[in-house]
């Protein structure tokens, strides 16, 4: 029999306790449905308020946070949340307005929202944005329709395939497969940039466009971006940046101004919104002008100018021309995404913006500058905000995995393992700006350890984690089973 | 303010250590006409003028706890939070955790998304519940990529019920324009008055789902059972989109036969938020697993041998499957799952029933004292939980700007989005809803000339 951690909520029930109970109700009381329309049975836990908060307590000290400790993990960019944005976020003024009230009465969230987008096309060089998307993934998708949309407003219905180089997040392949667009994989060269002799060949008057992240998963900014977008544009194509390595960018350069004509951005990675242990993100999604025209509606903007003096504009919703349509409901992740990444912009300006980028950079590069010699860097060169190196050594069964794994032993969240692809046995670094030195110092200390135990114990490494609380788990088994719920204790001889 | 935690001194030894002069001389790879541009922001706040300016944001707002008598509903409720549920999303062990790809330090994360998914099957009666959707619109928009990929695109029409919410249906046709698919049932000119069976005579064998929603946009209780029974005869598939505190009364829409149950759970412990976050819920049978989107998370062990959890059947999604994905979906809404488990743990099988039983109960209330106001009068006749159609003797824009100058949220427009329902507005009740407040509504349209 399993040892049991902590039992789950529904192990937890006792009938007949009770927790957060309603007012009486001052109205007359009137018939319920017919019977027909009514549930019989109500299979939910009964628990008083203590038991709930023990439990969850119990729960949250089993994870590990960036207000914990190092969360260097490639490409999430899991830097230090702070703590004034969840005041902000739950202001009343905020918490207790309903998406569909007048706009008259919601003036101070458009405003918000209104400069919001305008803050972060100044930030991204881009003529439009639309703060709707709620992930970046989601943003992505947003994007990819409004390349389609283009192309077939101007009745060029040849154009299928997306290039998307080796280096690229899931999420780009997995959002042009959404619109059915056939993928075209572009290498990269020996330095980490994109291949471009691969990519002239590629370019032909059937792409849709080019989805680039730039800086890459490798961490490397591309020396010839110039040239990669000059390509994909004469064509005919249209350039998506995957702005999930922004954080590398701020007021280092804006990526309309390099010619892309779309853009992702993660609210939830480079402006500080909270990762929630997987979500709610945040994507807003910047266009060059000739995509203006097909953002997703409704977008906010000013719908009566103000008199420059006592007057203030009136902000509203308005609709694009050639929109897309809607991409959720109502406005986008207002509260949890929107309010916090205005708080923390609005605490930054133009020179603090600049400083997390560069901090963030030169972090990563102090980083990779410890580890060289012990692991090795493929593409060795200057990076940006992150940097993969490989996990293993010649003659050793050691793996990335196990190399992850043991770095929880030393109390740090192991980096992202085997992605990139075209590393073997990938370990991608991304500090953050927001680690410092000594941090950064005993995390390269770990790593050189480790390498020094794979020589050594190598079993310490494929054993690991020793002094978490849990081992590894049997993932195969989880597959296997399918047990993807539980019930009430009574109920699980009926329902099994 | 700055959140670096980097001394001058220990900036210079560190670009000692990389081999470089100053921050600037790491971004030589940056075209150089391109580098550093000037930004045109406003310049940088302490944290205590932030929380200023944010602070007279927000108070230009007139919320609906402090300021206004809210009857809005249409996708957005609003509902009481009981205090122990932000107390656990504001643990930091939670809230700066990330998605759980490293199990053996994510237990907590990992073992409160596998219950809130039981908690979700339990109260939709389906198999299998994902992790979240970003909202209710998008996990319906979902069911429709399931069924797509379900009949490998070989099925192409979607019947909707025009009483399934607007925005979800023009977010699913958001969603699909590529996918070259036949809406049917939706249509301007579709009759409003008809019951569910109207749309059985417009599916047939190319059909893949039909959507309705449960109770409907308008507030009514339909039982969909011959509805499902006959969408199975011509082999479809049937999604309902359903309001998780009705579930908490009504009956299951697993019992009425439903292939996919999805939904909008912000009712569920998240506050209105002016539109978000909220949280998509997505349950289904067991046999569609394969085909859903999203993140799954399954019971196992661990090589000490306790009881633990693990993402599962990861092989669906995008970072393994690329282009061959389902959707692209990753980030979901984690600790808004989290939130709704709370919220239905700290309320329990009694609080959760008294929620319902007082949303239905001041509905009710208004309905009947509203229908006793001459000129006004209920749209339709079938039974209804929380929200009803009002019908006015006057645009329902006129009423709700009457309404606005008596501090008071009439309710939704339905001439919006139903060109036929102009004079009609849609209400919400929830517990929030005192007697004085309804009977104020009531008074209030009285006088209305």
């Amino acid at each position: 029999m399993a040892t049991i951690m902590e039992p789950t909520i529904f192990e937890l029930s006792s009938p007949g306790r009770t927790g957060v109970t309603m007012p009486a109700s001052d109205v007359p009381e009137v018939a319920l449905p017919p019977k027909d329309l009514l549930r019989s049975e109500f299979p939910l836990p009964e628990l008083a308020e203590v038991d709930v908060v023990r439990h969850y307590m119990k729960l949250s000290k089993f994870n590990y946070s960036v207000d914990e400790g190092f969360y260097p993990l490639g490409s999430c960019t899991m830097k230090y949340n702070p703590k004034i944005n969840e005041d902000t976020c739950r202001l009343p003024g905020f918490l207790y307005t309903h998406p569909l009230q007048p706009i008259e009465t919601v003036q101070g969230n458009l405003v918000l929202m209104y400069e919001l987008q305008e803050w972060l096309k100044e930030i991204s060089g881009f003529a439009g944005m639309t703060l709707q998307p709620a992930a970046g993934a989601h943003g992505e998708f947003t994007g990819v329709l409004m390349m389609a949309a283009y192309h077939k407003s101007r009745n060029d219905s040849k154009r299928t395939k997306m290039l998307i180089p080796d280096a690229a997040h899931g999420t780009n392949p997995a959002s042009a497969g959404m619109l059915g667009m056939s993928v075209v994989t572009i290498p990269s060269d020996e330095r980490g940039n994109v291949d471009l002799k691969a990519l002239a060949a590629a370019c032909d008057d059937t792409v849709v466009g080019m989805m680039l992240t730039n800086p890459n998963t490798l961490g490397m900014f591309d020396e010839h971006i110039e040239e990669v977008v000059a390509l994909v544009h004469k064509c005919g194509g249209l350039m998506y940046g995957d702005g999930a390595n922004l954080n590398a960018l701020l007021g280092i350069v804006r990526p309309g101004d390099l010619g892309f004509d779309v853009m992702h951005i993660n609210l939830h990675k480079t402006f500080s919104v909270p990762h929630g242990g997987g979500g709610p993100g945040s994507g807003p999604v910047g266009v060059s002008e000739r995509l203006l025209d097909f953002l997703p509606s409704p977008l906010v903007g000013i719908v009566e100018e103000g008199d420059g003096d006592d007057m203030a504009p009136l902000y509203g919703f308005v609709t694009p021309k050639h929109s897309i349509g809607r991409m959720k409901a109502f406005h986008g992740h207002f509260g949890g995404g929107l309010v916090r990444a205005y708080t923390y912009i609005s605490m930054h300006g133009p020179d603090g913006l600049k400083d997390i980028s560069q901090y963030a950079v030169l972090n990563a590069n102090y980083l990779q500058a410890r580890l060289r010699g012990t692991y090795k860097i493929p593409y060795d060169r200057i990076c940006m905000h992150e940097f993969v190196a490989e996990g293993s050594f010649e003659g050793s069964d050691v793996r990335a995995l196990d190399i992850a794994k043991r770095l929880m032993d030393y109390n740090f969240h192991p980096p992202t393992n085997y992605f990139p692809l075209i590393v073997h046995e990938a370990l991608m670094i991304e500090p953050t700006e927001t680690e410092n030195k000594d941090t950064l110092d005993r995390f390269a200390d770990a790593l050189i350890k480790i390498a020094e135990e794979a020589k050594t114990q190598p079993e310490l490494l494929h054993n690991a984690p020793h002094i978490t609380p849990f081992g590894r788990m049997d993932e195969v088994k989880a597959a296997r089973e399918l047990v993807l719920c539980c019930w009430l204790p009574e109920n699980y001889e009926t329902l099994t | 303010m700055t959140y670096i935690p980097i001394s001058p001194n220990e900036r210079d030894a560190m670009l000692k250590t990389v081999g470089v002069k100053s921050l600037d001389d790491l971004f030589d790879a940056i075209p150089k006409k391109h580098r550093f541009p000037e930004l045109d922001l406003p310049p940088a706040l302490t944290e205590m003028e932030a929380a200023s300016l944010l602070g007279e944001m927000a108070s230009t707002n007139e919320n609906v706890r402090e300021h206004m008598i809210s009857f809005l509903g249409a996708g957005a409720y609003n509902h009481y939070v009981p205090a122990v549920v932000d107390h656990m999303l504001r643990r930091g062990e939670f809230y700066t955790a990330y998605t759980p790809y490293q199990p053996e330090i994510s237990q907590g994360t990992l073992q409160a998304i596998f219950e809130y998914q039981s908690l979700m099957t339990n109260l939709t009666g389906m198999e299998v519940s994902n992790a979240s959707h970003y909202d209710g619109a998008t996990a319906t928009a979902e069911a429709v990529n399931l069924a797509y990929a379900q009949f490998r695109g070989k099925r192409k029409k979607i019947v909707m019920s025009p009483s399934v919410h607007p925005q979800y249906r023009e977010v699913i046709r958001t969603y699909t324009q590529s996918l070259g698919l036949v809406e049917a049932g939706d249509e301007v000119s579709a009759d409003l008055e008809a019951g569910p069976e109207a749309l059985m005579s417009l599916t047939d064998e190319s059909t893949m789902l039909v959507v309705v929603q449960y109770p409907d946009f308008f507030g009514r209780i339909h039982d969909y059972t011959k509805l499902i029974e006959d969408a199975h005869a011509k082999g479809a598939l049937v999604c309902i989109v359903a309001n998780p505190t009705a579930l908490l009364m009504l009956k299951t829409p697993a019992s009425m036969g439903a292939d996919i149950v999805v939904g909008e759970a912000q009712p569920f412990g998240i506050p209105l938020w002016y539109g978000g976050p909220y949280l998509g819920f997505f349950t289904t049978k067991k046999s569609y697993v394969h085909k859903m989107a999203g993140r799954l998370i399954g019971e196992t062990v661990d090589n000490r041998g306790q009881r633990s959890y693990v993402l599962t059947l990861t092989a669906r999604e995008q970072h393994i499957k690329r282009e061959r994905a389902t959707s692209n979906i990753c980030s979901n809404q984690g600790l808004l799952a989290l939130a709704s488990a709370v919220y239905m743990s700290a309320l329990g099988k009694t609080g959760l029933q008294q929620v319902a039983n007082l949303c239905y109960q001041k509905a009710h209330y208004a309905a009947s004292e509203l229908s006793k106001i001459d000129g006004f009068g209920l749209c339709f006749s079938e039974p209804f939980f929380h929200e009803f159609v009002l019908c006015c003797p006057k645009p329902a824009s006129e009423v709700n700007a009457y309404l606005l100058e008596h501090g008071i949220f009439g309710g939704y427009d339905l001439g919006k989005d139903y060109p036929s329902l102009e004079n009609h507005i849609l209400m919400a009740f929830t517990e929030m809803n005192s007697k004085q407040e309804i009977d104020t509504l009531v008074e209030v349209l009285k006088e209305m000339e």
